[in-house]
Formats: C-alpha cells, sequence, structure tokens
C-alpha cells in the first residue's frame, strides 16, 4: 500500500493531521486505560503476579531447547504434526502448502498478530484460497482492505461510524439500526455460512503447554471455537517464545494477560486444543498442524535482547503511550506498533529502514510500568539506539552536535564561554520573555514559545556572588 | 523501578555539592539560586563544584554511549569528594543514579564508583524530605498551583510525595489537581525537536489538561518539561504561568514565570 513507500516522519505527519484517527485511537486506547485501572484496583497481588509471570517466561526462555523438544514430543503424541519454520517465509509457505494438501478453496482465521507477522494473509491471497477473517476486528480490517493498527484491536483506526458506512457498503444483507448490536449482527449474517463451509482453519496461540503438546487460544467472541471446530485440517501457527512448562503457568500467564489487555478477570472464551479428533470424539478436526516459528526470536536471544520474548502481546505498553495514542499503529509500519512494536520491528525489519521507531519515544517509562512481565521497554529502545550510532545509521548533523557538545562539556573553562556566548546570542533574538526566529531552534519555535534565558549565568553569577563574600 | 530515595543522614550539617544542570546554569539560573538557598536553610554546607558541566544523558539517550561515558567519568570525579550530591531535577539525577553504570558497564572499576556516588545523588525535593528532613518557614504566596510529575523523576526515583509535602507548607498556596499528572509532557530531551509534530501534540493535550486545572500555577521538578509546556501555555495565549517548584519554595514565586521578561 501507498503507505509502505513514506517515511516514518511522513505517516506520523499524515497521522497527526487526521482527527477522525485522534477520535478512533483516543476511544479504544481511552477505555482500555481505564478499564485496566480498575482491574489493576482490584488485584493487589499485582505485583507478585508479575513477579512470578515474569519468572516463568525468563525459566522457560532460558530453557527453550528443553520445552521445544518437550512440546514437540506430547504434541505429537496427541496426534498433531509439528513443523519448525526458521523465518516468516518458511512458516508461511508450511501454511499455504498444507491448505494445498487439504485441497483447502475457503480457509477460516482466529486472530494472530504471528499470522500477520509471517504474512500469512498475503500468502494465502497470492495462492487463490479464499481467506476469511472471523475476529469481528479483523473483518472490519479484511473489509477496509488495510493492515490491523494494534495488537488486540486490530480495527482501532476506525470509528464505529466508519465500520458502519463500511458494512452497509459491503455487507449482503446490512444493518437498519444504527446499534452496535444490529451492525454485530450484520457481520454475524456476513460470516455465518463461511465458518461452516471451510476446509481449513487457521489461529495462533496464546500460550504452547509443553507437558501436554496443547494450545491455548483465548478471544472475546467465541470465533475460535466456531472457526476450529468444522473445518477438516486445523493449522496452529505460533511463536517459540509462547511455550509455558504447564496448564498452571498458562493460567497464571492469562491472569495477567487479560486484565492488562481488556481489564476484565478472564477472556469470554479461552480455547485449549490438542490433537485431532479421536475415536469417540463428536467433533473437532482430521488433521492438527502445528507451525513454530522462531523468525528473529533466538537471535534475539543472542542480540541482547531475550527479555522481549517475555512479552505476552496485551497491548498495555502502546494503550499508555503518548506517541502511540498521537499516531495509531499504522505510523509504525510494522508487525507490531507502540513501544513493544519500537523493539520488535528493528528485528524483523531491519533497522535501517526502521531507525526511527526507538528514537520516536520521550524515554517516560511508563511502558515498562504498566508492562505485566515488567519488561525493560525504554532500556531496550535504548539499546537500538545505541546500535543505529555504532552502525553509523545516525544523520552526521546529529553527530557533529553531540561531539561539540562532550567536546566542550569535558572542557569546563571552554564550556562556560560558550555558554556565555550562547545567553548572549538568543538574547539578541528575545522579545517579550521569548525567543524568536532564532536559526537552529525552528524546531521548537514552529509549535511552542522559546522561554529566553537570563541575562547571564548561574555560574558566571555565582562567582560573581562568590567574590564579593 | 520505583527506588524510594532512604539513605540515612550522615550529618546534621552534611557537605553537598549543588549540581545545577546545564540547562538550570544557561537558561533559568534563579532555579539554581533557589537550589541554594532551600539547602542551605535545611543545614547544609553547600558548595558550587566549577568544573560542573552536564550529566550526559543527551548522549546516553542518543545512543553515543562513548561520550556519556566520558562525561559520566567527568561528573564522577568532579562530585565524588562530596557527603552528598544534589540536583534540581529529577532527569539529571536518574541518570546519575540509573544509568551510569550502565554507560560504564564496560569498565567495573569506573561502574563501581558510578553506584557509589548514585547513592548519594539526590533529586533537590526528594533530598530536603526524605534526607533533611526539612519544611520551609514563612514562605507565603496567595494563588493556586497544579502539579505536573516529570517522568524520570516519578519513576526512577520515586519522586511524587516529596514536592506536595514541601509545597503544602507555604501558607495561601492551595493545590488543584492535574488530570494525567503523571503523564509525559513530550519533552523528552532531544525527542521535541528530532520529532517536533508529535512532541507538539503531546504538550498539547497536556497544556489542555493544565487549563482545565483551573491553576494560576504550574510547578514541577524538572526545568526542560517545565520549558516544554510553558511554551506551549503561552503560545496557546494562556495565562497560567509555570516556575519550578524550588522558586517557589525559595520565596521567588513573584518574580517573572518563565517565558516571561525578565
Amino acid at each position: 500500500m501507498e503507505e509502505a513507500t513514506l517515511s516514518f516522519k511522513a505517516r506520523a505527519e499524515r497521522a497527526l493531521a487526521d482527527p477522525t484517527l485522534k477520535i478512533a485511537i483516543d476511544r479504544t486506547t481511552g477505555t482500555a486505560e481505564r478499564k485496566r485501572a480498575v482491574a489493576m484496583s482490584q488485584f493487589p497481588q499485582f505485583d507478585a503476579a508479575r513477579e512470578r509471570g515474569k519468572r516463568i517466561k525468563d525459566h522457560v526462555i532460558a530453557n527453550l531447547d528443553h520445552y521445544l523438544l518437550e512440546f514437540e514430543r506430547n504434541a505429537i503424541a496427541s496426534g498433531a504434526k509439528v513443523y519448525w519454520a526458521a523465518t516468516a517465509g518458511e512458516a508461511s509457505q508450511i501454511v499455504v502448502r498444507l491448505c494445498k494438501e487439504a485441497g483447502a478453496k475457503r480457509v477460516t482465521r482466529v486472530k494472530s498478530m504471528l499470522g500477520e507477522e509471517i504474512g500469512l494473509p498475503h500468502a494465502l491471497d497470492e495462492a487463490g484460497i479464499e481467506r476469511v477473517e472471523t475476529d469481528l476486528a479483523e473483518h472490519i480490517v479484511q473489509l477496509g482492505g488495510d493492515r490491523p493498527s494494534h495488537i488486540v484491536w486490530p480495527s482501532m483506526h476506525r470509528t464505529r461510524e466508519q465500520v458502519s458506512e463500511m458494512f452497509k457498503r459491503l455487507h449482503r444483507a446490512p444493518h437498519q439500526e444504527e446499534t452496535i448490536e444490529a451492525m454485530v449482527d450484520s457481520a454475524r449474517r456476513e460470516l455465518r455460512d463461511k465458518f461452516l463451509s471451510a476446509d481449513v482453519a487457521i489461529s495462533g496461540a496464546n500460550f504452547l503447554i509443553a507437558d501436554t503438546g496443547a494450545t491455548c487460544t483465548v478471544t472475546n467472541e467465541g470465533n475460535a471455537e466456531l472457526t476450529t471446530t468444522p473445518p477438516r485440517v486445523h493449522i496452529v501457527t505460533a511463536g517459540i517464545e509462547k511455550l509455558v512448562p504447564s496448564m498452571g503457568h498458562a493460567i497464571a500467564m492469562l491472569r495477567l494477560l487479560v486484565r492488562s489487555a481488556t481489564g476484565a478477570d478472564v477472556t469470554q472464551y479461552t480455547t485449549f486444543h490438542c490433537g485431532p479428533k479421536q475415536p469417540g470424539d463428536r467433533d473437532g478436526p482430521e488433521e492438527f498442524h502445528i507451525v513454530l516459528v522462531d523468525n528473529g526470536r533466538t537471535r534475539m536471544l543472542r542480540e541482547g535482547l531475550k527479555e522481549m520474548l517475555r512479552c505476552i502481546r496485551c497491548g498495555a505498553c502502546m494503550n499508555h503511550c503518548v506517541v502511540f495514542r498521537q499516531l495509531g499503529g499504522h505510523v509504525y509500519g510494522g508487525t507490531y506498533p507502540g513501544p513493544m512494536g519500537a523493539v520488535l520491528t528493528p528485528v524483523l525489519d531491519g533497522l535501517e529502514k526502521s531507525r526511527d521507531l526507538p528514537h520516536a519515544c520521550t524515554m517516560n517509562g511508563k511502558c515498562q510500568e504498566v508492562c505485566p512481565v515488567a519488561i525493560p521497554l525504554p532500556t531496550l529502545l535504548r539499546g537500538w539506539r545505541d546500535r543505529s550510532w555504532r552502525e553509523g545509521l545516525e544523520p552526521a548533523s546529529v553527530r557533529f552536535g553531540l561531539g561539540m557538545h562532550a567536546f566542550f562539556a569535558l572542557r569546563p573553562g571552554l564550556y562556560r564561554m560558550a555558554t556565555a556566548i550562547a545567553i548572549r546570542v538568543m538574547r539578541l533574538f528575545s522579545r517579550g520573555g521569548v525567543v524568536r526566529g532564532m536559526p537552529g531552534l525552528g524546531a521548537w519555535t514552529a509549535y511552542r514559545e522559546f522561554p529566553a534565558p537570563a541575562k547571564r549565568s548561574f555560574m558566571e553569577m555565582y562567582k560573581e556572588q562568590e567574590n564579593q563574600r | 523501578m520505583t527506588q524510594p530515595q532512604d539513605t540515612p543522614r550522615l550529618s546534621s550539617s552534611p557537605r553537598v555539592a549543588l549540581f545545577v544542570t546545564c540547562l538550570v546554569d544557561a537558561m533559568r539560573p534563579s532555579v539554581g539560586f533557589a537550589a541554594l538557598k532551600l539547602l542551605r536553610d535545611a543545614g547544609c554546607q553547600v558548595e558550587v563544584p566549577q568544573a560542573q558541566t552536564c550529566c550526559g544523558q543527551p548522549a546516553f539517550n542518543s545512543g553515543d554511549t562513548a561520550h556519556a561515558a566520558a562525561l559520566a567519568r567527568h561528573f564522577i570525579e568532579t562530585f565524588e569528594g562530596y557527603d552528598y550530591v544534589v540536583a534540581p531535577s529529577g532527569s539529571c539525577v536518574g541518570m546519575t543514579r540509573a544509568h551510569y553504570a550502565e554507560a560504564l558497564a564496560d569498565d567495573p572499576a569506573w561502574a563501581a564508583r558510578a553506584h557509589r556516588l548514585g547513592e548519594r545523588t539526590f533529586e533537590l525535593m526528594s533530598f530536603l524530605v526524605d534526607v533533611m528532613r526539612f519544611a520551609p518557614a514563612d514562605v507565603k504566596l496567595d494563588t493556586s498551583f497544579t502539579y505536573h510529575d516529570s517522568c524520570s523523576g516519578l519513576r526512577e526515583l520515586g519522586v511524587h510525595d516529596q514536592p506536595r509535602a514541601l509545597l503544602g507548607k507555604v501558607t495561601g498556596l492551595t493545590l488543584k489537581p492535574l488530570e494525567g499528572n503523571d503523564v509525559c509532557c513530550g519533552f523528552g530531551g532531544t525527542f521535541c525537536v528530532k520529532y517536533p509534530s508529535i512532541s507538539n501534540a503531546v504538550v498539547g493535550e497536556k497544556a489542555e489538561a493544565i487549563e482545565r486545572s483551573g491553576a494560576k500555577l504550574l510547578l514541577g521538578g524538572d526545568l526542560g518539561c517545565l520549558m516544554n509546556m510553558a511554551g506551549k501555555l503561552k503560545r496557546k495565549g494562556s495565562g497560567v504561568r509555570a516556575f519550578h517548584a524550588a522558586e517557589v519554595l525559595a520565596g521567588m514565586g513573584n518574580a517573572p514565570a518563565i517565558g516571561e521578561e525578565s
């Protein structure tokens, strides 16, 4: 799409100039923030739960080889087939191949950010397989021909008024009444027979449970059950960091995930899948495939980003991010937006292409404060800045400016002189207490006044006072 | 992330080095003189080391770790001979307490010195309250204020109650709560000039919240954030006047505010 060719800054300008987008962002993130705050006020054990969640994930990540093999062994024992994909391309090719082998004309998909990460929607469309998104928000994204703008609410960028207009234009039997219920019914009429006639179901997983080989998916719409039950074949794609040792650990993580994401105590639906239909089972798929995806994750382990592998994709960091709340998700340009996306996108798309993301952050630390697994997001973002500097990706003007600053700041005598000169130059441009029209200050003064400095620096005045004492 | 600054008092009259910070030195010396007065009133022997310059945060946050490390060493050499180091900024103190050890990670001996100095380095208002158990006496200012909690002080140092406790002692001064008092103002150091339009959108919302508070004054503990918010308020034509909390506590609340003719 056109957006992808624009620079981060150009995309940001476009988002900042869109008042409808801002309304949409504020509604979703504002509600999420309020509901999370209420949930936390009723969850006094949050700190202990967060510490436990952090330890569970750290333990699994430190023993990834062990748990991956245990999961594979148990999944195979349950009748599942397990595939390993090193890259996004490999993963989506495996899924497309399985769909073709199943003779699939139509597949239904449960919302999965990993599916987006490996480019699955595009790969299925390319392969000529009809793709039906069954999550209501993903359905809206599909109708609009765009990309998810939030990892929990993919259609956050659309106001309900825009969605209503789109449903009326594109649904076979659209709603008459302007209520949420009527709109949901319209989507239900549109999707219901597709649910039932799909050949293959594709879902992600919130957790891979090592000691049983089961996968766990949470939804609030029940679409995971309805999607994965009727088709003959069910394919799960999951990142290898989704492992937990046991069901008990999955439940411990769920308590953190749901409260942090939606502010509810528990999702409406928590679905566990373990192998294909067994003799005597009333329903379930005949074939059950699990594609385990690396796509940069083991590289993150090696490159100082292992703490990011704790991420459980709750979206709290973006809901509380002042930058995300001005821009929305599309501006970030990758699969994952917000603070967690700014850490992950350089891994997935390369730092050169995504250099702006770790820089477009005020380092205020709110994301880390709300993260349910205590990921030090600002530190990881600063790590990317450090790497960008070392790899020479920073603009010459920034390198020169900081070099000059350090040169003077390491020489106090020269620094005093330079400060005194800077103050006097600024005062030449000062009127009524603010600096106006001074070269080099345009980025500030385009939007706000720059308070003028006092006549002399603290150090000048202090020295004079001390001499008089 | 929050680390309450709770260190026992060394003596009733400790030797305190004032780090005025580069921004206060160049832009608003009155904050430095306010800090000096408050520390002296609290019974400290205050010195202003002449070799001080900048804590190195701009370099560190830009990824220029080599220069950040060089500036960290300079800071440590300048300040480690005192009982305490105090600065009227949560951001600069956060840099020394929380990040010097990171910047100097390749050099264990310096990292250890950074750690030892970090434990004795304090943000002004938390130092006055937590270490010196100080309260200002006979300060009067008949007006209302709202308070913005700057992010580094709040989240890296746990500075929240201390400025409110101190300002609560100013006769005639009433607090009007700020909606989103712990939400970033969009300053972010070099962020505000690297991404000025995003920064502007963030500070625009902050300025609206400040105006909605109905307060006459905006107070805070970090000059960078205050210049950003004051600059936006002034551009909007707002009548809210901005001061560093130290200025009000030192009885300078009737002087020209940030962005007013001086």
